[in-house]
């Protein structure tokens, strides 16, 4: 009559207070303070700090929606941030600065690539997944090492940010921050309607059982595809903004270290949790950042760490917070 | 049989060197409560699986209401009105019993490509979903994890989500299974009441409540059809006795 | 077409040292169904150890020795501590974990050896060419490489296939709740294999480490092929990864060698050089795709998986 032992996994709910609420409610908070804090303290690399953080926040987010709610781990996530990146680059370099041109473009090309690699890997399951879509990352990055017109190996620097009229300067570092942030926000937000809706139960149902979810009469390809297709855009906004942060691209965008760095991220912060890829981006950025101030060899503690969360922490750090066991 | 909702005709699958299908022919009319028994091994989980389309036949076809669906996908079976349950528990873990029967009602209530309301909330999902768990007596466990019900309650939940999706024909394989005396008997009244109403293929063990329910029999025994025929017939049949019900019927 | 032939050695040379990395790999996938990113820093380790071995010795062959049973220690030291804590888990759990060990192994080299790499030199006799072919003069080292990994290869084949060990890793590989159910220390077992993996990464680093580099990170290039290769050899499967190990080899070599020729026929020169780099840095991976689409679990997958 007892559970199995595994315990119950309670859906995101927003309504009533929970510490999972306050704390997300705090996140925002800080990260809405982040400019003023640099302003009163004259030290610009905090803000740089806190910008690759958010914009490495939604790349985890859009990761966190196929993987974490739709169970397709993707080890070539980091493909989607190089071709968005690299789109604006691209454009920037043959004279077209506009953001109004780049951004979608970007967006659509890494639609159009998580179309063409979905469809291909989406018929495999497990880790033959998990290879088939880092295989794909693979392709795209010995790709932009043959664009030697756009640097080739060695990357190629953005002098002009996208523009965007008077409309908004992206040189100025505290617009180009809130800009990052709040698209941060909405992409929270939107996955968070996308998850509990219709489309999202197919999503995790799939993840949860796709045998039954057929049987029941799903054709959960199709829904799948569109899923990862949404997350591969979202990434690749993502792509467009870390190229406008760094001014640089390069193939060491799409390493598939890289793609492991947005696993660990997600991981990290907590699975199915919505604002889990903002802890988890937090946490892996601020402790990277804080043990290289402390010693040479940060990774000899990162590593380590990062074992002794896959081994004690089910649930990744949101799971700590909402007394949640993934099961 | 002209009216006959299920027609199998000469249905065959190997694995390896094993039959588990050995030309099995069989129709059941619209409404029937046709029962499937025999031995272990007997191919029996084999023949559900080739009529939900999970198992791919070698030869032979299978019409569903005149239509061919051979070669029709799992979903697509589905939608034309075929539901089953698993003889082992395969269901949503880390939902509620009302999550995993919502979700049946959902993949019958149009296309899923919404993706603003929130479909907890909608009550074209939520309320047959309740009406399908109040059907086999889980209504109180709605929101409940599945992690968190018995082994019974999970194979009702079973029943429960193959009926919220309103078949015309339900496959059940096993649904007794692992089952206790008190559950079992309240499952034997549900399919009784839906005797009629919906046509069901039976697969069980359970002797007592398959003469009770059945209208018709077939005895299956490895990968055939030795006999087909309303219990008092099988019952009688001596190359069954032989072959399966033995002194199980002595005492039966 | 002595080209070829060259380019062919190298495929097989190439392919052989795939094969020592992928081999461990997939026992452990396959028995232990453990996903090990660290896989790479255990080859990493045996290079370093021979290069740093061979200096103190002044022996090549010595310093082998000694980094081949350092790198096994520390294999077994690693599952016994870190990774059978693993087990069971979901497959990200190893990803995080074991991408951790990956970050900290190539920090630890960082501080024991330095940042500059090392290299490792080899007895003079080995530096001569052998002519496998009129005119066609090859490096005797090279062919030691293949010769020993035939070797090493048909030695694990008999372990596999001929020993009471080897029984177990097979039934434990198609199933392993059946293993622990007959009593055997599967405890053992799993620390033995990680072992053996251990001791294959160590063999393969040491054994590339005078020809081709010995420095922070060069796992994780390696890393990756060698996941290839499992998965077109089907996971725990010793003979796939066997058959595979050649085929990426091979394609990886013959196409860096031939496929920017071949575009030449059809495309300008930059053209072709700059696409033809990037066609055969993707061949392992066309190959790889083309595999799964025709066999989605492997050429030779593991029964019962």
């Amino acid at each position: 009559m007892s559970s199995t032992g595994l315990a119950s996994k309670k859906t995101w709910r927003l309504g009533a207070i929970t510490p999972r609420i306050v704390i997300n409610t705090a996140l925002i908070a800080v990260l809405a303070l982040v400019p003023l804090y640099t302003a009163l303290n004259g030290n610009a690399f905090t803000l740089t700090l806190f910008t690759r953080i958010v914009i490495l926040a939604i790349a985890a987010l859009s990761l966190n929606l196929i993987m974490g709610f739709g169970g397709m781990v993707s080890f070539g996530h980091a493909a989607y941030l190089g071709i968005g990146g690299y789109v604006v680059g691209i454009l920037a370099k043959e004279g077209v600065a506009s953001g109004f041109v780049q951004w979608p473009i970007a967006i659509a090309a890494s639609a159009l690539y998580a179309l063409v690699v979905g469809a291909l890997s989406l018929r495999t399951r497990g880790v033959y997944f998990i290879m088939i879509t880092l295989a794909f990352a693979q392709m795209i990055y010995y790709v932009a090492i043959g664009l030697d017109r756009y640097g080739g190996d060695d990357g190629l620097t953005i002098y002009k940010r996208s523009q965007f009229g008077a409309l908004l300067d992206l040189d100025n570092r505290t617009v180009f921050y809130y800009l990052c942030l709040v698209l941060l926000l909405a992409g929270i937000y939107l996955v968070w309607r996308i998850v509990n809706s219709r489309f999202g139960m197919v999503i995790q149902g799939a993840r949860s059982n796709e045998r039954r979810m057929r049987a029941i009469g799903f054709p959960t390809f199709r829904y799948k595809l569109l899923c990862f297709v949404v997350a591969g855009a979202m990434c690749g906004l993502a792509g467009a903004l870390l190229a406008n942060h760094t001014n640089f691209i390069s193939p060491a965008m799409m390493h598939w270290t890289r793609s492991g760095d947005l696993i660990v991220i997600v991981v990290l912060g907590g699975m199915q949790a919505i604002f889990g890829p903002l802890i988890g981006a937090l946490t892996f950025l601020v402790l990277e950042e804080g043990l290289s101030r402390v010693t040479e060899y940060s990774n000899l503690i990162l590593g380590p760490f990062l074992l002794f969360v896959a081994i004690a922490m089910h649930g990744g750090i949101d799971g700590l917070i909402a007394g949640v066991r993934r099961g | 049989m002209a009216d006959a909702l299920l027609q199998i005709e000469v249905l065959t699958k190997r694995f390896g060197g094993v039959i588990a299908a050995d030309g099995i022919s069989l129709a059941v009319p619209v409404g029937e409560l046709h029962a499937i028994i025999g031995p272990n091994g007997a191919g029996k989980s084999t023949l559900i699986g080739q009529l939900s389309g999970e198992v791919t036949s070698d030869s032979g076809r299978i019409r569903f209401d005149g239509r061919d669906i051979t070669n029709l996908p799992v979903y697509e079976r589905s939608q034309l009105g075929l539901a089953r349950s698993f003889q082992l528990t395969t269901l949503f873990p880390d939902f509620t019993a009302l999550d995993n029967v919502a979700l049946s009602v959902q993949a019958h209530a149009g296309h899923s490509f919404r993706f603003w309301r929130n479909a907890r909330h909608e009550t074209e999902l939520r309320e047959p979903a309740q009406a399908a768990l109040a059907r086999v007596g889980l209504a109180e466990r709605a929101a409940t994890f599945v992690a968190d019900l018995s082994h019974g309650e999970r194979r009702q939940l079973e029943i429960a989500m193959a009926l919220a999706a309103r078949p015309r024909m339900l496959l059940l394989d096993e649904p007794m299974a692992g089952m206790g005396l008190e559950e079992s008997a309240r499952l034997l009244e549900m399919l009784r009441t839906l005797k009629g109403v919906i046509t069901v293929i039976l697969i069980e063990h359970d002797i007592d409540a398959v003469f009770a329910l059945a209208d018709r029999i077939s005895v299956l025994v490895y990968g055939r059809i030795i006999a087909t025929g309303d219990p008092p017939a099988i019952r009688a049949d001596a190359g069954v006795r032989e072959a399966y019900l033995g002194e199980g019927l002595a005492h039966g | 077409m002595l080209y070829f032939f060259e380019q062919f050695l190298n495929g097989i040379q190439l392919g052989a040292l795939l094969f020592l990395l992928a081999a461990g790999l997939t026992l452990i996938f396959g028995i232990m169904d453990l996903v090990n990113l660290a896989h790479g820093s255990l080859y990493m380790l045996g290079a370093y150890f021979a290069a740093s071995f061979a200096e103190r010795t002044e022996s090549f062959l010595l310093g082998a020795v000694l980094a081949l049973a350092a790198t096994a220690v520390v294999g077994v030291l690693l599952e016994v501590v870190a990774i059978r804590r693993l087990y069971g888990r979901d497959h990200l759990d190893h990803v995080l974990g074991t991408f951790g060990l990956l970050l900290f192994f190539n920090e630890l080299v960082r501080l024991i050896w330095g940042p500059a790499g090392m290299t490792l030199s080899l007895p003079s006799e080995m530096l001569n060419a052998v002519e496998v072919l009129p005119g066609l003069f090859y490096p005797l080292y090279r062919l030691v490489i293949i010769g020993v990994t035939l070797g090493v290869a048909v030695i694990i084949y008999l372990l596999i296939m001929r020993t009471r060990l080897g029984m177990l890793i097979r039934a434990g590989a198609s199933n392993r709740e059946m293993v622990g159910a007959l009593g055997i220390n599967i405890k053992l077992l799993y620390t033995l294999v990680f072992g053996l993996g251990a001791a294959l990464a160590g063999f393969a680093g040491l054994m590339q480490a005078p020809i081709l580099t010995v420095q922070i990170g060069m796992g994780e290039n390696i890393l990756i092929a060698a996941f290839v290769v499992v998965t077109i050899g089907g996971i725990g499967s010793i003979r796939g990864a066997f058959v595979a190990a050649l085929l990426v080899g091979l394609a990886d070599t013959v196409g860096r060698a031939f496929v920017p020729d071949l575009l030449r026929a059809f495309l300008s020169e930059s053209a072709s050089s700059s696409l033809g780099r990037a066609l055969s840095s993707m061949m392992i991976y066309l190959v790889m795709a083309l595999v799964l689409i025709v066999r989605p679990e492997g050429l030779f997958p593991a029964a019962g998986r």
